[in-house]
């Protein structure tokens, strides 16, 4: 068994990742460990933009980008974190810059800002533009600029290197970070790399919904490893939906789309936004604007012969706007739809986009294991943590600055930590949890195959944790999980060699996905009020009394072996912002 | 919005579901723990035109062969994980329709060329992004930082636009024969990236970089045979970019 040693050892190489690996590494023993090769992350599919009240194009602050985050999230928000993101955007932005990212310019030559969903001027008078960005490709730039630093930097990265474990050992009555365990998946080889800190920022989950705009691989690799590891996950019931995912596809047709000007329309041609939010119309928050969807849909004014869909037109709007400032989603509409969207409207629903939930982080990236106490070198950024600085609903372009304020934080601090820090022992026969899965997964010969256990599990999941949720729905889908899981057991895969066994791959990824959905409708069955993304058909008002808290969901294994979800509330942290009505 | 666009849209969306085609895929397979040798095999598959080429490994690799072995991600051509040989030329399989591949015919998939093999479609990436590394990708700058960003105006900004679109697919390096031939050629994707700094107004070491490709492993090495403008995904205008990193090189201007 290959043991490797490292200061620090970083989780994922998407924007988080690779903005605390150029931390980290300049004062720690840095690795990263990366399932996809570094520009390969999802990072690189975000689109419209990154917020930061630069005010380069008119009047803003950073206290208004404060109010904004909080009331997008419904004011689930940590209020003290909110401070902290608007704050610190400034800085990002222009580090980033600093760096070299291509921002798109303004005529002065400073960069460009555009409007976006729920970014108000002076607490919603008006949208603003606050969104930094570089065309329609803002998270492509920060991918490779973060990548074209750590090589810059000499960052050693192992590529296709699967986390699968997060090794903990007790020691004066603390658990504390010892390593992680990775499956190289070149080789098939488990190796061990200890370190004094590590920082998961291995993205998102939202691979267990059917219609997704995620990356088949953001299977929640990380959130699984931490909940097995008896680590809560925070908030997992609030999921977002994007408004405008291409029809049936799922794939991302940004804000900034509306931000430049386009209109959401129904099968009358109604630009129907303006009867939910008079004031910020299609710049709704993201929860408002697809609930307002599904809202037009299931009263019959969809489009198309199933009445399923609406349409976002761009055709009022100027060839050259489009090609100059949204090239890559009008493309996608030519590419995958056939459609010309200089004269046609594009079909689109909403689509699962963003993990506002995952593992509790305190403001310096620490994890925690309970509502206050940090994991002793253990940190998560990025879509796999929860600050929470997104609460119930997060805001377009809050999450490219969230993985960078976040991972600068989480970098900065992991490596503080383990100047100071001792290697912590290994636990016992590190790798045995590894190696027991995958040997148990090459060698099984149940009959249940992944493909249709993840259609299954989508199906169910699209079906009832979506826009509109109830009781009925939600013990649907907890039963129905509950039979997926036990059907797992008995899951098989056809590739029994060592060398780029995606097969096997897919089926660990299929285990995570089970057990993070599990704890979303498990979380979302218990929160009986609706709050940002979280939408109760049989509980339709935010409940401030009961519910203004965060959900901390454990998995505890029994004595006989049996699992179960148990849930613990933690409060919500406010500083100056009451709780008001959220009206857009 | 006009009632002539609504009227088109509904036609549209009207259209019927669509039909599903009997087409087949002959995929070059290899695994070395089974066989040195790589071989084709056949698979049919009833899909709907309209799927990428990306569903159809997906369904091979789902319903028929789990040791179909192929990299992939995001499925809408911005990860760049899943460049490969379709039909004889380079595109990635999540942004080729199978209706544009003339699905009468068998479709053939096979790994990207000049890398070496290790599975099925699966190559050895390290040196397509050494070569990438060895070019500078990065900003550059000397002096102390400004506190606020660095002024470009929007012109100089466009000058370098092009090349910022990159995604390290692969597909026009493996696209062309002087990487085929010889492995030590930078290939065009390198040069791409080098472009997209030394006509970034904010860099300064556009000067090193030029001597890089200056070697003999360098950009002299092209033959302008457009091979990779017509494999970039993208729609870089990769040849063109390389043309005036020479031209550059000529004239030290840039």
């Amino acid at each position: 068994m290959k043991i490797h040693k490292y200061d620090t050892i970083i989780v994922g190489a998407g924007g988080a990742g690779m903005r605390a690996a150029i931390e980290s590494s300049k004062n720690s023993r840095t690795a990263v460990l990366t399932k996809l090769y570094p520009t390969r992350s999802h990072t690189g599919a975000a689109q419209g933009g990154m917020a930061a009240a630069l005010a380069n194009v008119e009047e803003d602050n950073w206290e208004w980008h404060t109010f904004d985050t909080i009331k997008g999230g419904d004011y689930l928000v940590d209020q003290d974190a909110a401070e902290i993101l608007a704050k610190e955007a400034i800085d990002s932005v222009l580090d980033l810059e600093k760096m070299g990212l291509p921002f798109n310019r303004t005529p002065d030559g400073t960069i460009d800002q555009r409007r976006f969903g729920g970014h108000s001027r002076n607490h919603g008078e008006a949208p603003v533009r606050r969104s930094c960005y570089a065309a329609d490709r803002t998270g492509h730039m920060i991918l490779q600029t973060l990548y074209q630093n750590c090589v810059k930097q000499g960052v050693e990265f192992y590529n296709e290197f699967y986390v699968l474990d997060l090794l903990l050992t007790e020691k004066d009555g603390v658990r504390r970070t010892a390593g992680v365990v990775a499956y190289d998946l070149a080789s098939g080889e488990i190796q061990v790399f200890r370190a004094k800190s590590v920082v998961f920022a291995s993205g998102g989950n939202g691979k267990f919904f059917k219609v997704s705009s995620n990356a088949h691989t953001l299977t929640g690799d990380g959130q699984a490893a931490a909940l097995r590891r008896g680590l809560p996950l925070e908030d997992m019931e609030f999921f977002q939906f994007h408004p405008t995912g291409i029809w049936k596809m799922g794939i991302l047709l940004t804000e900034g789309a509306r931000g430049e000007g386009g209109i959401l329309r129904n099968r009358d041609g109604e630009r129907f936004m303006e009867t939910y939010a008079p004031v910020m119309k299609d710049l709704a928050s993201r929860d408002v604007v697809s609930r307002a969807i599904y809202t037009e849909i299931r009263e019959g004014r969809g489009c198309g012969a199933d009445k399923d869909h609406v349409f976002l037109d761009l055709t009022h709007l100027p060839p050259e706007q489009l090609d100059a400032k949204l090239p890559d989603i009008t493309e996608f509409a030519r590419t995958y739809l056939g459609i010309e969207p200089y004269t046609d409207p594009i079909p689109i629903q909403p689509t699962a986009h963003y993990a506002m939930g995952g593992i509790p982080t305190n403001v310096e990236g620490e994890v925690l294991s309970d509502n206050t106490t940090p994991v002793p070198g253990l940190y998560a950024a990025g879509e796999v943590a929860c600050v929470s600085v997104h609460g119930a609903n997060r805001l377009g372009t809050n999450s490219l600055l969230d993985i960078n304020v976040f991972g600068r934080r989480a970098g900065i601090a992991a490596a503080e930590y383990a100047g100071g820090a001792e290697f912590v022992e290994l636990p016992e026969d590190p790798t045995r949890f590894v190696e027991d899965e995958v040997e148990n997964l090459r060698d099984a010969t149940g009959t249940e195959r992944v493909v249709d256990i993840r259609r299954a599990l989508q199906q169910t999941m699209d079906k009832n944790v979506m826009v509109f949720r109830s009781e009925q729905t939600l013990k649907e889908a907890v039963e129905q999980i509950g039979d997926l899981r036990k059907r797992y057991k008995n899951i098989s895969v056809q590739d029994k060699g060592k060398r780029f066994n995606t097969d096997l791959l897919e089926a660990l990824e299929l285990g995570n996905l089970l057990d993070l959905a599990e704890v979303t409708a498990v979380s979302a069955l218990a929160r009986k009020e609706s709050r940002g993304g979280h939408y109760r058909e049989d509980f339709p008002d935010r409940d401030d009394v009961n519910f203004m808290r965060h959900t901390m969901a454990f998995r505890e294994v029994g004595d006989d072996g049996t699992e179960s979800i148990r849930l613990d509330y933690k409060p919500v942290v406010q500083t100056r912002y009451q709780p008001m009505e959220r009206k857009y | 919005m006009s009632s002539a666009v609504m009227d088109k849209a509904e036609a549209e969306a009207k259209q019927p579901a669509s039909h599903l085609i009997t087409a087949t895929f002959r995929i070059r397979r290899f695994n070395p723990e089974v066989s040195e040798e790589a071989s084709w095999e056949d698979f049919q598959l009833e899909i709907d035109p309209k799927e990428r080429v990306l569903d159809a490994l997906h369904q091979i690799k789902w319903e028929i062969d789990g040791t179909l072995t192929f990299r992939r991600s995001c499925a809408h051509g911005i990860c760049g994980s899943d460049a490969m040989r379709i039909n004889g030329r380079n595109r990635l399989a999540c942004k080729t329709l199978i209706k544009d591949l003339n699905p009468d015919q068998p479709i053939t998939v096979e790994a990207i060329k000049g890398l070496t093999l290790l599975k099925d479609l699966v190559v050895d990436m390290e040196p397509f992004f050494q070569a990438y590394r060895d070019v500078m990708p990065f900003l550059v700058t000397s002096g102390n930082e400004p506190t606020r960003e660095r002024l470009q105006s929007a012109e100089d900004r466009e000058r370098f636009d092009d090349t910022t679109k990159c995604i390290l697919c692969a597909a026009c390096t493996s696209s062309c024969p002087v990487f085929w031939n010889d492995g030590q050629y930078f290939g065009p994707a390198a040069i791409v990236n080098a472009h997209r700094f030394i006509f970034d107004s904010r860099d300064e070491a556009g000067e090193q970089r030029l001597e890089i490709l200056n070697d003999k492993d360098g950009v002299w090495r092209c033959r302008t045979v457009f091979n990779c403008t017509e494999a970039c995904p993208r729609g870089i205008e990769v040849t063109k970019a390389i043309q005036e990193v020479k031209r550059a090189l000529i004239t030290r201007r840039f």
